[in-house]
């Protein structure tokens, strides 16, 4: 019982320190596509890694800290608002998404990805007060989907490593 | 991968297209104004409805000349080398762009009068 409890906890620990380096790597990668909210989500592996790992609320929580540490640590309010707005609408899709029966981790990562860009216009429309950026919507899903995918199968991967560690 | 997976991907992509039909064919609609920036900075507004032509001088040198024809745009001459910004054409529609890069001239199209507050925005999201 304890020992799960501490191994959980470890857990989350370390995810969260993994997906705050990938969101400071990612950063740093610039994106040769000019519309702004395209990202890699690189830091979604972790997320999903925790969500199927642990669970629901440990990755609502793990995804909290690394939006407020990233933001404080290389961000600013700005990007901070707009990761917030992504990152929330996307992890209570994914946790909605893993409920329902019959999606893979590449389905649960794809909606993430698509929820995360949408979030992103949104926070991007009210903050602007311009809704013409709804028109790169279609780009964002469609770069969602894609980013989805490889992040679906790169999560299931660092999923067996964490599974093998706990046996 | 399983089969949900595959139709929750195809709903997406069809989900783009169609919303890419419908800001490109429906929402899409003709400008009023053309706004000239140099560098960043307005440096001025057209309206489509009047026919004028103006020269704008690029940054650090250079040419453009912008000519507003029968609620349309284009570039008819610029000394730069590649010639991207006249070979562009006309352009009418919210949101079309003609960028000449050497000179750091964007013609934009917008629906109304804009003020520098937004473009201010617009510059540090690009």
């Amino acid at each position: 019982m304890y020992t799960q409890r501490t191994n959980n906890m470890v857990m989350c620990g370390i995810l969260t320190a993994l997906a705050m380096i990938f969101s400071y790597v990612e950063s740093i990668i610039p994106i040769p596509i000019p519309i702004p909210g395209v990202k890699l989500g690189v830091a979604n592996i972790a997320i999903v890694a925790v969500l199927y790992a642990i669970g629901s609320a440990q990755a609502v929580v793990v995804n909290v800290l690394r939006i407020f540490l990233t933001a404080m640590l290389f961000g600013n309010l700005n990007s901070f608002l707009f990761s917030m707005a992504g990152g929330m609408l996307s992890i209570f899709g994914m946790i909605l998404l893993k409920k329902m029966k019959g999606f893979s981790m590449i389905g649960v990562s794809v909606a993430g990805g698509v929820l995360h860009n949408i979030g992103q216009i949104l926070a991007a429309v009210w903050i602007m007060g311009s809704s013409a950026i709804a028109y790169y919507l279609p780009v964002l899903l469609i770069a969602g989907v894609l980013t989805g995918i490889v992040i679906g199968i790169v999560a299931g991967l660092v999923l067996q490593r964490i599974r093998g560690r706990q046996r | 991968m399983k089969k949900k997976d595959i139709y929750l991907i195809g709903g997406i992509v069809i989900a783009a297209v169609i919303f890419f039909m419908i800001v490109h064919f429906v929402i899409q609609k003709d400008g009023a104004v053309a706004v000239i920036r140099v560098d960043g900075k307005i440096m001025k507004e057209l309206s489509l409805s009047k026919n004028t032509t103006v020269t704008v001088a690029g940054y650090e040198g250079g040419e453009n000349i912008v000519v507003v024809e029968q609620g349309a745009v284009y570039m008819q001459e610029a000394d730069c080398p590649d010639k991207i910004c006249v070979h562009t054409g006309k352009i009418s529609k919210v949101g079309e762009t003609i960028v000449c890069l050497p000179h750091r001239v964007v013609v934009e199209i917008r629906k109304g009068m804009c003020g520098a507050v937004e473009n201010q925005v617009d510059s540090v999201v690009r």
